[in-house]
């Protein structure tokens, strides 16, 4: 379903009604404008205040925060807390963590599912239904239910020291999603282009790979950013399976931020919300429409 | 031509990797956990079968039944507020807001993509009285109320949960509804409003009823995710004061990993995947029948 389809401008033809009414201007609901303006300042500050305010705090010193009133600025802007969240805190050593594990699971989510999708889609064979609704199932079951045998064999086959536990599991959790998705979009490929392919002699492989992957390249970012956030801001499976402070992703570790601190020092713990924060944010700044598009074509399907 | 496409060998190999790791990491996990929660145990120190003791314990136990109604309590208030909060914001950008309806969808819509831990300490500071007044109490001290311990009892935790979740998520749902709104023929809504409907008679009678599917489709997203809600409750509360908000996915993690107890931390996931399946099911019973008579 398209987000950004513009309202539809109005038809005015023949319009049988009293002669009021064509006279009328666009605006159709008699509401001050005052009234719409201040609601949406008040939403506007109410989504952004916190952000602004998490950001001037992340620049104050401990008795800065401690001491002055929430609401002032920053005494002196300590720009160090960010230094300090990164190295003393291990934000640095964490953000690695989760890239190596996030990466490796969006690549194998991405291709595995593409594959499995047009395997699903534009393929011709019995039973795809029915595989596709056992993919399908897999979106329900809450991930409690897969935790604890994944802990044993990650334990028992010495996985558990790695960030592998965290690659596989992320890339298992993450194809439903993505083989539904990917499998909705190849519905709009006619498969007779693939069966030209074949005439000018690719085989169905082949011809998987270098016409249908480029031309739902689109589909393809769209999942994967899809994905990403997912994967980047999971917290349940990233608690379970990081079992010492080397491994933990950047949620956990923001969770258990003490770093080598001792006590407990606010301008470092709001610097590193605010560089966990920042990530996504700059995501975001670039790439608003497809990650909403994404997001919410996610749910409609599902 | 269907030879082709039909080519055996190509279907396993672009299915058979995903089908793989998918039922390895998933489908097989699912069966073996339970299979876990006829049994007491843990992975290091071995598991050993006690029959159905931890199903009859699960119907024992306070703080399973607590959690339940927890989990419950807090799926139907998130989800009331997500869709309504975002149904009003989704009716402001179609009939108030119109084409300059882009950059505050886009706003609003941003804290959803936020990490929920960052967001829930985020919350846990913006609300907190000690050690220093946060902004919301120190919003109340201005106006002359004291400062109130949000985290200190257990109905203002879990009001101060709601706001957050509803803060983080009613843009989500505001875009979601927007494409079914603006999906509305204007020509109806025109004709409507010649026949003397406006306001909240329009939305009433023409609206609502024309967005019930996507609306619906929303109801059902919102309480499957608000069922499973984890990560948003460990951040901001961790399941406190005592156990009084604690769902279901936290006491199952607490029973298993805390207390060692996989056996028992299975029934407990058991349990909450049946009340999903069961949610999910009532809800599109529900949501069928009111789309055909709608």
């Amino acid at each position: 379903m398209a987000i950004d389809t513009p309202v539809k401008a109005t038809a005015h033809q023949a319009s049988p009604g009293p002669s009021a009414a064509s006279s009328r201007p666009r605006r159709r609901v008699p509401f001050s404008k005052l009234w719409v303006k201040i609601v949406v300042t008040l939403l506007l500050v109410v989504e952004i205040y916190p952000l602004v305010w998490m950001f001037l705090t992340s620049l104050k010193s401990n008795s800065d925060y401690l001491n002055h009133s929430t609401w002032s600025l920053p005494t002196t802007w300590e720009w160090g807390n960010y230094a300090e969240a990164w190295t003393t805190g291990h934000i640095g050593l964490y953000v690695r963590n989760s890239l190596l594990a996030v990466v490796p699971a969006l690549a194998l989510i991405l291709l595995l599912g593409a594959a499995a999708g047009f395997a699903l889609q534009v393929m011709v064979w019995k039973g795809r239904n029915l595989t596709l609704l056992i993919f399908l199932a897999g979106m329900m079951v809450p991930p409690q239910m897969i935790l604890l045998p994944l802990f044993t064999v990650y334990f028992q086959t010495g996985l558990s020291g790695t960030l592998w536990p965290l690659i596989l599991t992320y890339t298992g959790t993450g194809l439903p999603l993505t083989v539904f998705m990917m499998a909705t979009y190849y519905k709009s490929v006619p498969r007779e282009l693939f069966e030209a392919a074949t005439i000018d002699g690719a085989g169905i492989l082949r011809s998987f790979w270098t016409i249908s992957v480029p031309m739902v390249r689109n589909a393809l970012l769209t999942v994967g950013l899809v994905e990403f956030f997912f994967i980047w801001n999971d917290l349940l499976i990233a608690l379970t399976f990081t079992n010492s402070q080397d491994l933990r992703t950047v949620q956990v570790g923001l969770l258990n931020f003490t770093g080598d601190f001792g006590a407990t020092q606010y301008g470092p713990l709001f610097a590193a919300i605010c560089l966990n924060v920042f990530g996504t944010l700059l995501i975001y700044l670039f790439l608003n429409q497809k990650v909403m598009k994404g997001l919410t074509s996610g749910a409609l399907k599902g | 031509m269907h030879r082709v496409l039909g080519d055996r060998r190509a279907i396993a190999i672009l299915l058979g990797p995903a089908l793989l790791v998918y039922s390895l990491i998933m489908l097989v996990p699912m069966v073996w956990s339970l299979g876990y929660s006829f049994t007491k145990g843990n992975s290091i120190d071995g598991f050993t079968g006690n029959g159905f003791a931890n199903f009859s314990r699960l119907l024992d136990d306070p703080a399973v039944r607590h959690a339940l109604w927890f989990t419950l309590k807090y799926a139907v208030v998130v989800t009331a507020g997500q869709v309504v909060a975002g149904y009003l914001l989704a009716l402001l950008y179609v009939f108030f807001l119109k084409r300059a309806s882009a950059l505050v969808r886009t706003l609003v819509f941003f804290p959803v993509v936020l990490p929920t831990v960052a967001v829930g300490l985020l919350f846990q500071k913006f609300f907190q009285v000690a050690p220093q007044t946060g902004p919301v109490n120190s919003l109340l001290n201005a106006v002359g109320i004291d400062s109130i311990d949000f985290f200190g009892s257990s109905s203002s935790a879990f009001w101060v949960l709601i706001v957050m979740d509803i803060w983080r998520s009613m843009g989500f749902y505001a875009v979601l509804l927007f494409a079914g709104l603006v999906d509305i023929p204007e020509e109806v809504l025109e004709s409507a409003r010649l026949d003397g409907a406006t306001g909240l008679r329009l939305v009433r009678h023409i609206v609502l009823p024309l967005s019930l599917p996507v609306l619906m489709s929303s109801l059902i997203f919102s309480i499957n995710g608000t069922l499973k809600a984890f990560d948003s409750i460990v951040a901001l509360t961790n399941g406190g004061p005592g156990n009084s908000t604690t769902p279901l996915t936290l006491y199952m993690f607490q029973t298993s990993f805390t207390y060692g107890d996989y056996g028992y931390g299975s029934t407990i996931a058991v349990l909450l995947t049946v009340v999903c399946l069961l949610v999910s099911l009532v809800v599109f019973r529900v949501s069928r029948r009111d789309l055909t008579e709608g």
